[in-house]
């Protein structure tokens, strides 16, 4: 009997140290991160890495404001491009489509989601880039924040599609129910009663796809052009903002990780830590937005 | 009075109708709309895919998949070792994540609502371990990566080896495991728990022979899950794996994924076809990957159906 | 039992967490090698620059052949992570595309440096530009933004797209000393790649691009430029009338031994340098 109970107890210690090995885990990503940052923070100082716009580490400058706003742009741009493609099909796979058709696009879906961000890249590369290019616009090298915006749309879009789909399917039935009754017509029914009722789990999903944009390297590699300039309009029509080449900081750390020594290694160890910062801030805000929904759906 | 209310029901008939007169275009153009989105969705893909796979498949043959990568400039050679350190890679992280993973599961679901662990110390550890994992879901591979740089790769001197990737990857794979195996938990029927409880079983026994074994096709698929992640992710391994192309012989050796490999294809050499290729032969496993998920999910809802 | 449950519990977490604090306290002692040199074992580790790398790759695939006992592995890692793998000793052999930087030296005071070959820097540009020689200083404006339409140098009215290696790079290190010099900076509006494969690439394929990469890159996607008339050539740049030029070093922490000293030997031998030759690469001698 004891000896049962014995090792009953061994196993939950054993169970608990696991459940705790996350907390450490996080506990020391930050620590390390930090700790290797520490150097750039102090001999660089905090203001002249976080407004400056020039990166030279050759010349001793630091500054990584160009890259969030490069990262912040091409998000942006995602967004732009990917939220109402996400949302179409979430809406679509919801309420529209019938079994079979369900069948064919939600799997499509997900296995957009799955391809590996390289062959997306590489798909940028050879054939976003060169279309790119072909406006007509002095300056513009195919390389910048459109088709990284592009590439990037399509990578997050499986993510939102999928929170919001679910977001939208948890809405009652009977909403649906009592507005067709009020003779609503289908459309209304879904832009009138679903879509607000299921707005914060799609908010949320859409700041999932704002944390997973943010935090893409490989693929904006190599179609981003990696200069480190602020983005701007190449001519007088303000929409060329897009064309502009930029760098994320995310791209920033992987392009130069492998020849920085010293404080410049701290310095992309601080790119990280700003990164780091910046998405914990965009989960923390989803998961208080998810918080509020649960609770009204539990009230009904 | 009847004439008031067969009245009343009629401006209702009679403002339903207009409003479908009126809604109707609208409503036939926008589901188009939708069904139009549907169809760039799935055309995306199939231009994705269809292209690397066209392409790629050029360049596949037998002596692709068998003769190992020859480096220098060209990228002469094949992918022989890429597709073996994958496979190693692969095993190892999930060694490390899978009993991790699914040990902090079990923990979280099917103790945490002990009453012995009603101190409130427990149970903001507990609050902090679920914050913890969350946290992790949203961390971007790259900081894994430099997580992995600087603790197992410099400070720990793994240097760039299996093992540090593995780590790395593990850390990276944790949340996957932890929240499906979660829901494998509770999805099981708590009738199970309580009927091996009641015929005196500890509660160790009850999860080792009842509850895992009922839990394990979602298990399951939060492995299969972790296996196409770490197959898809470049970011992480490349700071972790070096870029050797030969086949590790240990541990401490490093070497290139297939996906790594593409990349180094892409970017170091003028061999854009074997790029493709490469690229072809990731398409074609995590298609596999996510065929083999859809059936392994398919199973697990047929399972809840038997017992009701 | 609940008392001793929680502190076991307390327990099992102190050690975790002191496990992880041991971990991070330990730090590297420079000059100190991890890793037995390959005296003893039958693997060579060599790691750095990217230049370097498809040299190392090639000549490490002859010396196996001959030696098959052995086991050679290079990786990249970029110049400045060879000088510090080597330096640290978790590395046999570190690769360096450029010279050794004065602090480099302080910090790794037991480094040997082996000069391994020599390799031109080329200036590049994509197919359809038909400007095919260019001084230097015309070069240094071009990479500082000062020149931005090639009209400006007899060329086509169309913008230059200027393609740069990162900062750090061993090879635009060695581009920055040679070319810019000590004023001008390379432009902040170059697309930047991270390596030479890259930068071959882009150039290749965006019209109107310029860039710069190691002669070993050369090929037919790209159209080289002269130098004050001279081209970039493996003759031209032995003979010293190709101005741009640099080493590529193999270092080792400490005098080379084993296994290491043989492959060492084997890159300076005849048959070592012949493909270096052949790599596009100029001969140390």
């Amino acid at each position: 009997m004891s000896a049962r109970m014995i090792a009953d107890k061994t196993v939950k210690v054993i169970l608990f140290a696991s459940a705790i090995v996350s907390i450490l885990i996080v506990l020391a990503i930050g620590f390390f991160i930090f700790r290797e940052s520490i150097q750039a923070w102090s001999e660089i100082g905090v203001g002249d890495i976080l407004f400056k716009t020039v990166w030279r580490p050759g010349q001793d400058q630091y500054g990584i404001l160009a890259m969030i706003v490069g990262s912040v742009s091409v998000t942006l741009g995602a967004i732009l491009l990917g939220v109402p493609l996400a949302l179409g099909c979430a809406i679509f796979l919801a309420e529209i489509a019938p079994a079979g058709v369900q069948a064919v696009v939600r799997p499509a879906v997900q296995l957009l989601a799955g391809i590996p961000s390289v062959v997306y890249g590489l798909f940028g590369m050879v054939i976003l880039v060169p279309l790119v290019r072909k406006l007509n616009v002095p300056g513009n090298s195919g390389y910048g924040l459109l088709a990284a915006s592009i590439v990037l749309a399509v990578m997050i879009l499986p993510t939102i599609a999928s929170v919001a789909e679910d977001a939208i399917r948890a809405v009652p039935e009977n909403y649906r129910h009592g507005s067709l009754a009020l003779g609503a017509t289908k459309w209304q029914t879904i832009t009138k009663v679903v879509l607000p009722a299921g707005k914060s789990g799609i908010i949320a999903g859409v700041i999932l796809g704002v944390g997973r944009a943010l935090g893409e390297t490989m693929a904006m590699i190599m179609v981003i052009g990696n200069s480190v300039i602020m983005p701007q309009p190449l001519s007088d029509n303000p929409l060329t903002f897009f064309l502009s080449q930029a760098r994320t900081l995310t791209g920033n750390i992987a392009v130069e990780i492998n020849y920085a020594t010293g404080v410049h290694e701290s310095a992309l160890f601080a790119t990280g830590v700003v990164l780091f910062g910046l998405i914990m801030i965009v989960n923390a805000s989803a998961r208080w937005i998810i918080r509020g929904q649960k609770f009204i759906e539990k009230a009904n | 009075m009847e004439e008031d209310r067969l009245s009343g029901i009629s401006l209702i008939h009679q403002a339903q109708a207009q409003n479908l007169k009126k809604e109707s275009g609208r409503q036939s153009f926008w589901i188009g709309v939708m069904w139009f989105f549907a169809f760039i969705t799935v055309s995306i893909l199939i231009l994705v895919v269809g292209y690397v796979l066209v392409q790629g498949g050029k360049a596949i043959d037998w002596e692709f998949l068998t003769t190992s990568p020859k480096g220098g400039i060209s990228g002469e050679g094949g992918i022989s070792t890429t597709i073996g350190t994958t496979f190693y890679l692969v095993g190892l992280t999930l060694l490390i994540a899978t009993p991790l993973g699914v040990g902090a599961a079990v923990f979280l679901i099917e103790y945490a609502g002990e009453q012995s662990l009603s101190s409130k110390f427990l149970r903001s550890v507990i609050g902090v371990a679920n914050f913890a994992v969350e946290t992790l879901a949203g961390i971007p591979s790259i900081i894994f990566g430099l997580f992995g740089y600087a603790l197992f790769v410099s400070t720990l001197h793994f240097g760039f080896s299996l093992l540090s990737a593995a780590l790395a990857g593990a850390c990276l794979v944790l949340p996957t495991i932890i929240r499906t195996t979660e829901e494998a938990l509770l999805a099981v029927p708590d009738d199970y728990r309580r009927g091996s409880l009641a015929l005196g079983a500890t509660k160790w026994q009850t999860l080792y022979r009842i509850v895992l074994p009922a839990g394990l096709p979602g298990i399951i698929t939060g492995i299969i899950l972790s296996v196409g992640r770490v197959i898809s992710e470049t970011a992480i391994f490349y700071v972790t794996l070096g870029g050797s192309y030969r086949l590790p012989t240990s541990i401490m050796d490093g070497g290139r994924t297939l996906a790594l490999h593409l990349y180094y294809l892409a970017m170091d050499t003028r061999a854009f076809d074997k790029a493709m290729g490469t690229g072809a032969v990731l398409v074609v496993m995590i298609i596999l990957i996510n065929l083999l998920i859809d059936r392994v999910s398919r199973k697990l809802t047929a399972g809840v159906r038997k017992v009701r | 039992m609940k008392n001793i449950s929680k502190s076991v519990f307390l327990v099992v977490s102190l050690i975790l967490v002191a496990a992880m604090v041991a971990a991070c306290g330990g730090s590297s002692t420079p000059g100190a090698p991890v890793s037995d040199p390959s005296g003893g074992n039958s693997t060579v580790t060599v790691s750095g620059s990217t230049t370097v790398q498809p040299l190392a790759e090639k000549l490490a695939e002859a010396f196996m052949t001959e030696n098959t006992g052995v086991r050679i592995d290079v990786q990249g890692g970029g110049s400045s992570v060879g000088v510090k793998a080597a330096g640290e000793g978790t590395s046999d052999i570190g690769m360096a595309s450029r010279e050794i930087k004065e602090s480099e030296l302080i910090e790794f005071p037991n480094l040997k440096i082996i000069v391994i070959a020599r390799d031109g820097i080329a200036i590049v540009s994509h197919p359809d530009v038909n400007v095919g020689d260019l001084t230097i200083e015309q070069v240094r404006d071009i990479f500082s933004g000062k020149i931005t339409n090639w009209k400006d140098l007899g060329g086509e009215d169309q913008n230059i797209i200027i393609v740069s290696r990162e900062e750090g790079s061993g090879t635009r290190g060695a581009f920055e000393e040679m070319v810019m010099g000590e004023d001008a900076l390379i432009a902040a509006t170059a697309i930047l790649q991270p390596s030479n494969g890259s930068v071959r690439t882009t150039v290749s394929t965006t019209p109107y691009a310029i860039g710069y990469m190691s002669f070993g890159y050369l090929d037919e996607t790209v159209k080289p430029i002269s130098i004050d008339g001279v081209a970039p050539t493996e003759p031209n740049a032995a003979d010293g009338s190709y101005p741009i030029v640099r080493p590529l070093n193999m270092l080792t922490n400490g005098e080379p031994a084993g296994m290491v000293k043989a492959f060492l030997d084997f890159i300076l031998s005849e048959a070592g340098q012949k493909l270096v030759v052949e790599d596009g690469y100029i001969p140390v001698k």
